[in-house]
């Protein structure tokens, strides 16, 4: 084994927490259960570094996988990294993959230049849910770099097969039940669909909406509304799963369908920050 | 406009038809899931709105009992109540409507006064009751208990009319002369 890649592998595991280091190599499935079972996890932790990399050693242990030990740590660590959206429009680079359950590819890319390998210290992560245009990125060296991501997004094609979902309304088929608004269900099931789509929205956590409009009240006489400045306001939508959450108003008949343009508008403005004025 | 009446329509043998009103669909639909899972003598049918009046008002359908259903956390909730109401004809009101508010449980996320419900149940003449339809075990008791005022109202107990359990559920205090 590379003597680079031992060092990169004692690096990575040397951050790992230790409540977390069987979760993630079992995770990892590289070393065997056999291997796993001869390490004592309560010696100090240098020593059991020094022991899983001979263990890596002896299973030859390529870049490849100890770059695919470096997506799991991250994946595990996400919320200690601040994410930028980038669309994907279309130097050498060590490039990694892993899939998870909610159609999202993460992709651990390191850069290198003409005359330099690959830094595999400073790698960018993205994460690329299937069914959307939208990579998900974290790194500043990316600037520099965006061109190139489009490249590798044009070779490694996911070819996720589309899951096919049932359209149907999921009513109680109970014979002794009679929604009298039917119609109306369907339509509101209608205007979500076109508006959302089928597939899982993309994961965000929060849209911030900054307001300066003149205060509107159907009340005559009412203080505000004779306000000739705007009213500051600052309005803040948080979910660990923002886009769905909005998703599955209407159809739980907290709120009217169609929504509101202001939040359905955030796939698609690609923003979650708004400013909004009187015209 | 169109009203509800309740001796529009000759009851059907052995039927119980209960009407739901209320706009939180997924709460009603558990409540109506765990209404069909009770024992009770005649058959049971049920008619879930999101408001009146029905859609189907051209050809309504016989009801033996209409509960509003109330989420005290909505604004909306209550306010659709309201504008419901007056497409019952009064003569439902004699022991055929009974009001169901949700939500009291939580009481950081009221937007409703309970007080504003209970003056609006007064007004109506009609019993009022509690129930957090969220929680599974409240939910199953008040399911059986619409179903055994349904059957009550349907005339389907010996001895006791709707006018009967109207008069027993009524609370005697209402709010006083002067907050009205």
């Amino acid at each position: 084994m590379d003597e680079t890649v031992a060092e990169f592998i004692k690096r990575t595991i040397l951050k790992i927490p230790m409540n977390e280091l069987i979760t993630i190599l079992k995770a990892w499935d590289f070393l065997s259960e056999n291997q796993l079972q001869t390490i004592n996890f309560r010696q100090r932790k240098e020593s059991l570094v020094q022991h899983l990399v001979r263990l890596c050693e002896e299973k030859h242990a390529s870049l490849n996988d100890a770059a695919l030990l470096d997506i799991i740590y991250t994946q595990f660590h996400q919320h200690q990294k601040i994410w930028d959206v980038f669309q994907m429009s279309k130097g050498p680079v060590t490039v990694s993959f892993r899939e998870t359950e909610e159609n999202a590819v993460w992709i651990r890319i390191a850069w290198g230049t003409q005359y330099t390998k690959p830094n595999q210290y400073k790698p960018t992560y993205v994460v690329y849910y299937s069914q959307t245009p939208y990579a998900f990125t974290s790194s500043s060296r990316l600037r520099r770099n965006a061109p190139l991501l489009g490249q590798i997004f044009e070779t490694h094609n996911s070819t996720t097969p589309l899951q096919e979902r049932n359209l149907g309304l999921d009513i109680n088929m109970d014979s002794r039940i009679i929604h009298e608004n039917i119609a109306e269900k369907e339509r509101v099931q209608q205007i979500t669909q076109e508006t959302f789509g089928d597939y899982p929205q993309p994961r965000l956590e929060f849209a911030q909406y900054k307001l300066e409009t003149k205060f509107k009240s159907d009340l005559n006489g009412s203080i505000l509304a004779e306000r000739e400045e705007p009213l500051r306001c600052l309005i803040k939508f948080s979910s660990p799963h923002l886009l769905e959450a909005l998703k599955s108003l209407a159809p739980a008949g907290i709120a009217d369908a169609p929504l509101s343009p202001l939040l359905t508008c955030i796939p698609n403005k690609r923003m979650n920050y708004f400013k909004i004025r009187d015209k | 406009m169109s009203v509800l009446r309740p001796l529009d329509k000759l009851p059907s043998l052995n039927t119980a038809t209960i009407l739901l009103v209320g706009t939180e669909d997924a709460l009603l639909q558990q409540l109506v899931d765990s209404m069909l899972k009770e024992d009770c003598t005649s058959e049971l049918k049920v008619h879930l709105a999101k408001s009146l009046p029905l859609p189907s008002s051209v050809n309504p359908p016989r009801i033996d009992l209409i509960v509003f259903v109330v989420n005290l956390h909505s604004k909306y909730s209550l306010q659709n109540t309201e504008e419901s109401l007056h497409h019952v004809d009064a003569s439902f009101f004699l022991g055929k409507v009974c009001f169901l508010a949700t939500g009291a449980g939580r009481e950081s996320h009221c937007s409703i006064h309970q007080h504003t419900v209970v003056k609006l149940v007064h007004t109506y003449q009609s019993p009022l009751l509690y129930c957090d339809l969220e929680v599974e075990g409240f939910q199953a008791t008040m399911a059986q208990r619409l179903v055994r005022m349904l059957q009550m109202c349907d005339g389907h107990v010996p001895g006791v009319s709707a006018l009967n359990l109207l008069s027993l559920l009524r609370s005697s205090e209402g709010p006083s002369l002067e907050d009205m």
